[in-house]
């Protein structure tokens, strides 16, 4: 199967270094422990930008270049990918991992180039007047705390004084992002919080979820990646723990994580904040411009799958960014910049997902200077194993942002002064 | 024809024993040193600096100082990134409480806090050889990761654990931080390289080096021959951690500019250093920098070749550089044990009677 970036970079020799077009740098991992995580979000990526240009010309006119660069989930080498990506015209990246994320939020506002980290990162870059070129938009992961605090207590009618919460969590900047969160909603909602770090990659986990075990927690979020998730679904369901008590992270819920364990894992359960299937008519538009004529990327299997879907979600928010940009500034051939004009400006409603094919996909939200982390809007899927599919089971729900609010602005405070960052839209 | 000790006449001891005795040696040394210092800061860009001058000079440092222990004085050490981890963690809680120091006298302390925690573990090694001591470096490599993660006071109590450089610098000069120049990057690392490999040339000649080598040749011998064990191994462990710890606070606050310390730091650094110093060769400076270059260049250039020359699959790319890397390091060490280093010596003897080898 060819990839987007042979084709592009034949179609660049033949027609001359010239040509504008709108690079799009891909910092993906296809390979080591987060792989299997890692191909189904760069396909999604990339399939989408094909369709735009195999079926629009591009955005505006102007065709989209998605440009791969391997990282593997190691910061050193998404340093290389960002350096080596950067002369090229990028004009916003997404590099998936929450470590290459903080490497690039001092070096990308340095070089005026946006990242969009969605769904991860630095939660308190949602404060846009510190992070000018910072975003996170639509939900972040103290939204995802609190959505799945506000889902415990949803089914303890309110009431959660006296439980015992577990947070397994990978043993890393992302998975300590939300301790914080939970630590506030504990003394909030009374609930008692127990740590169980799992170091990279994870899969060796027998001690925690023998912790685990001993002592009985009511229930057990998880902040896992890779291979972590599918240890910790087939440990739990070892240990005989309640899936339907198990919630995950978005990033603890696709099909690669629960399929291993089989039967174990139905009834777990995973925070999401766009929607899941295949159900919706850009597939169809998928289907015959990409995968039937052959320009698929990878093996071209993941369509549909949660984290296909959110790498086709992502590079859907950064193409409608792109076409706000060159809304804004009038011209179609837009820079880095414009493009983060563009995001700082977006607004996702209901009737301009319709238009692009994916109704109701994810939620509205509007982005400003002040909110460069959208609403926060969150839902729980659950996993049922004889329909191998995820269905949601809540509606979109707000998180606790009198908690998230506090914390952002302390973090983003902290953040400013270290910096000498004078906070301010202008 | 090249590397001929005809007509280079030394009159002096001083020049008898200096480090280069051979005059094409000597002028090839300092065109490097102009071309490193007067050249390259000139043509650099983030690129270049970035993803190949930085990380090789800092691994070279770390390759020297793993060299003086390992390759020196022969105790194995598997703690070499958790050691960098030391020298990066003392850089930034320096860095963070003294912001007025200038920023290399920060790395130069971070280098003297990672001595001391080095001859800390490197006291086992009067008591265990080899195997058990490279466990005993194993467990300092664990523990010291764990306690990085654990303790907040190291990270400054921040949310996510991660350690990010602030903006220092030097003379005017932007040193660390997201705004510094590329040649400011190069040319830091290049003096603390130049400074590394001097000294450690100079020790490693020296009685200190002499006694190291005892030790490593047979330390049995070497203590009935009057060397100290005692005094041989720890200095050989204080001067390898002060390297170790300059390269890692380098490492942190000039290269990655934020950093974890479990993916930072792991075993598996401590595995690549190790790596570089057999494939450069054990017991040689110049060997540290091949190794390095070897380690880091390597992959850089494989990838660019495969994905920026040939167009192929950025996974496909990934795959075949993990072939052709580890390939190419098992052809070196059968064809060539001794490392680069040999090759090198074995260039030289060569060109010394060409072309006339008989």
């Amino acid at each position: 199967m060819k990839k987007i970036l042979t084709a592009s970079l034949v179609a660049l020799m033949a027609a001359g270094p010239a040509m504008a077009d709108l690079v799009f740098p891909s910092l993906s991992y296809r390979t080591g422990p987060y792989g299997a995580n890692g191909i189904p979000f760069a396909d999604g990526y990339a399939d989408y930008f094909t369709l735009l240009n195999e079926r629009d010309g591009g955005i505006g006119g102007v065709p989209a270049r998605v440009l791969e660069c391997e990282t593997g989930y190691n910061t050193e080498k998404g340093v290389e990918c960002y350096e080596s990506t950067k002369g090229e015209g990028a004009l916003v990246y997404q590099p998936l991992s929450t470590g290459i994320t903080y490497q690039l939020i001092p070096k990308a506002t340095a070089d005026g180039i946006p990242v969009h980290s969605m769904g991860y990162g630095r939660t308190s870059a949602k404060n846009g007047q510190v992070f000018r070129n910072i975003f996170n938009y639509p939900a972040n992961y103290w939204d995802g705390a609190s959505h799945a605090v506000n889902h415990v207590l949803d089914l303890n009618g309110g009431d959660v004084s006296g439980k015992k919460i577990a947070l397994v969590y990978h043993n890393s900047a992302y998975g300590k992002e939300p301790i914080r969160t939970l630590e506030e909603l504990s003394k909030k909602h009374g609930y008692e919080l127990m740590l169980v770090p799992v170091d990279h990659p994870g899969q060796e986990q027998k001690s925690q979820w023998l912790q685990i075990r001993q002592q009985r927690p009511d229930y057990v979020f998880m902040w896992g990646w890779g291979v972590m998730n599918q240890v910790a679904i087939q440990e739990a369901s070892n240990i005989r723990f309640n899936m339907e008590n198990f919630i995950g992270i978005w990033w603890s819920g696709s099909e690669n994580d629960v399929l291993p364990a089989g039967d174990g894992a139905n009834g777990y359960k995973a925070l999401t904040f766009h929607n899941l299937g295949k159900d919706y008519p850009l597939y169809d538009d998928l289907q015959k411009y990409v995968v039937d004529a052959g320009k698929a990327a990878g093996a071209g299997d993941q369509l549909g799958t949660a984290l296909y879907n959110r790498g086709m979600y992502a590079a859907m928010l950064a193409a409608e960014a792109a076409k706000t940009a060159q809304e804004i500034h009038g011209t179609a051939d837009i820079t880095a910049a414009m493009m983060r004009d563009g995001m700082e400006a977006l607004e996702m409603t209901e009737a301009k997902m319709e238009a692009l094919g994916l109704p109701k996909f994810g939620p509205e939200f509007t982005v400003s200077c002040e909110n460069h982390g959208g609403n926060g809007l969150g839902a729980v899927a659950q996993w049922d194993a004889s329909a191998g599919a995820w269905s949601l089971i809540t509606e979109y729900g707000p998180s606790d942002q009198d908690v998230i609010g506090a914390l952002v602005a302390e973090d983003s405070a902290a953040f400013a002064a270290e910096n000498n960052i004078e906070p301010g839209c202008s | 024809m090249f590397y001929r000790e005809a007509g280079d006449f030394s009159t002096t001891y001083a020049e008898d024993s200096q480090t280069f005795p051979i005059k094409f040696d000597r002028y090839r040394y300092y065109l490097v040193l102009v071309v490193a210092f007067g050249i390259i800061p000139f043509l650099i860009n983030d690129y270049w600096a970035n993803a190949v001058f930085v990380p090789f000079l800092i691994y070279a440092i770390a390759a020297i100082g793993l060299n003086i222990l390992t390759g020196y004085c022969g105790q194995v050490s598997l703690g070499t990134g958790a050691f960098m981890a030391v020298g990066a963690y003392a850089c930034y809680k320096l860095m963070t409480g003294f912001p007025d120091i200038p920023i290399a006298i920060h790395i130069l302390i971070s280098g003297g806090i990672t001595a001391a925690v080095v001859t800390l573990f490197g006291l086992p090694s009067l008591r265990i050889k080899g195997f058990y001591l490279a466990v005993a470096t194993l467990a300092a490599q664990f523990f010291l990761v764990w306690l990085f993660n654990k303790v907040p006071w190291f990270y400054n109590y921040s949310a996510s654990g991660q350690i990010s450089a602030p903006e220092r610098s030097m003379f005017g000069i932007i040193f660390t931080g997201p705004n510094t120049e590329a040649w400011a990057k190069y040319l830091i690392c290049l003096v603390f390289v130049t400074f590394a490999a001097i000294v450690a040339r100079n020790l490693t000649r020296g009685s200190v080096g002499r006694s190291w080598m005892a030790i490593r040749d047979m330390d049995i011998a070497a203590e009935i021959i009057g060397v100290n064990p005692l005094k041989a191994k720890l200095t050989a462990f204080a001067v390898s951690g002060f390297f170790v710890g300059i390269a890692g606070a380098l490492f942190f606050s000039v290269y990655l500019g934020a950093a974890e310390v479990g993916e930072s730091f792991g075993i598996d650094k401590s595995f690549l250093v190790l790596f570089m110093i057999i494939i450069g060769g054990l017991g040689s400076i110049f060997g540290s920098f091949a190794g390095a270059a070897f380690m880091v260049l390597l992959p850089v250039f494989l990838k660019n070749v495969f994905v920026g020359w040939l167009g192929w699959p950025t996974d496909l790319a990934a795959h075949l550089q993990f072939i052709v890397s580890g390939g190419l390091i098992v052809v070196f060490l059968i064809m060539e044990p001794h490392g680069l280093a040999q090759l090198w010596r074995l260039a030289k003897e060569k060109l010394r009677i060409w072309p006339f080898p008989h």
